[in-house]
């Protein structure tokens, strides 16, 4: 019974990607990282409990490059999840839900957190 | 006219039967995590050094102990409400979207509870 030659309405691989959508899925993309960020967290809190040893096996592992990467990359995610959220928390009074307010604010939110994850870096060093 | 009962009306639970209070707990712990986690990131940035030695001192200071106590929590409920709402969208299986949030769920509460139990560690011995 079924028609495999009907039309489909196109998906999502179709549409230009505007720049609101961009930021709504990295919204949750830096959600889910920065909960397995929170797992790295406790680890952290864990090992140093536990004692030097423990603790240095933690440092062993996160102070490698990679860790370093995952930091840089954490440290986006939260500056991110941070500015993209104050501005769900101002949608949610009603305001900046315009096109051209929401894509404004979107180059703004990016802007913003990229500017502060390098603000991080230059006061962590 | 609405078919809805003047007791469901005045209840505002909707068909889910827990009304607007996932969306209040996201936004309660945003405001929160605002702070706390801005107070964290400056933490971090501004430790001296990240020896055990470094960790223990910063960790166990009375004020510092405190946030940290609070920003796991809030961490770990705010975290929770949005791997929820991940898991829900995605996995659409009854049974494993069951499981799925079931152990969501006890693993956040596992993580709350290592970093409060560590937390007061190193807080009550320095």
């Amino acid at each position: 019974m079924s028609n495999y030659d009907r039309p489909l309405s196109p998906h999502l691989s179709i549409y230009r990607w505007p720049i609101t959508m961009a930021l709504s899925i990295l919204h949750r993309m830096t959600g889910v990282a920065l909960s397995l960020g929170f797992v790295v967290l406790v680890w952290w809190l864990f090992d140093a409990a536990s004692g030097p040893d423990a603790y240095a096996v933690f440092m062993s592992v996160m102070d490698s490059l990679i860790g370093r990467l995952l930091f840089i990359g954490w440290s986006f995610a939260f500056f991110f999840h941070l500015a993209n959220g104050a501005r769900h928390l101002l949608w949610d009074t009603g305001r900046g839900l315009d096109k051209s307010e929401a894509n404004l604010s979107s180059w703004l939110v990016l802007t913003g957190a990229v500017a502060l994850t390098a603000v991080f870096w230059w006061v962590a060093s | 006219m609405s078919l809805r009962t003047p007791l469901g009306r005045v209840l505002g639970l909707g068909t889910a039967k827990d009304g607007t209070s996932h969306w209040w707990g996201q936004r309660v712990s945003a405001i929160a995590l605002v702070f706390l986690g801005v107070w964290f990131a400056w933490c971090l940035a501004t430790m001296p050094g990240f020896s055990h030695a470094a960790a223990i001192a910063s960790i166990g200071r009375p004020i510092n102990s405190i946030l940290l106590l609070l920003l796991s929590v809030t961490l770990a409920y705010h975290s929770y409400l949005g791997i929820q709402v991940v898991i829900e969208d995605y996995v659409h299986a009854h049974g494993l979207k069951l499981a799925a949030l079931i152990l969501s769920r006890f693993a956040h509460v596992v993580l709350a509870a290592a970093a409060i139990f560590a937390i007061l560690k190193i807080g009550l011995n320095a």
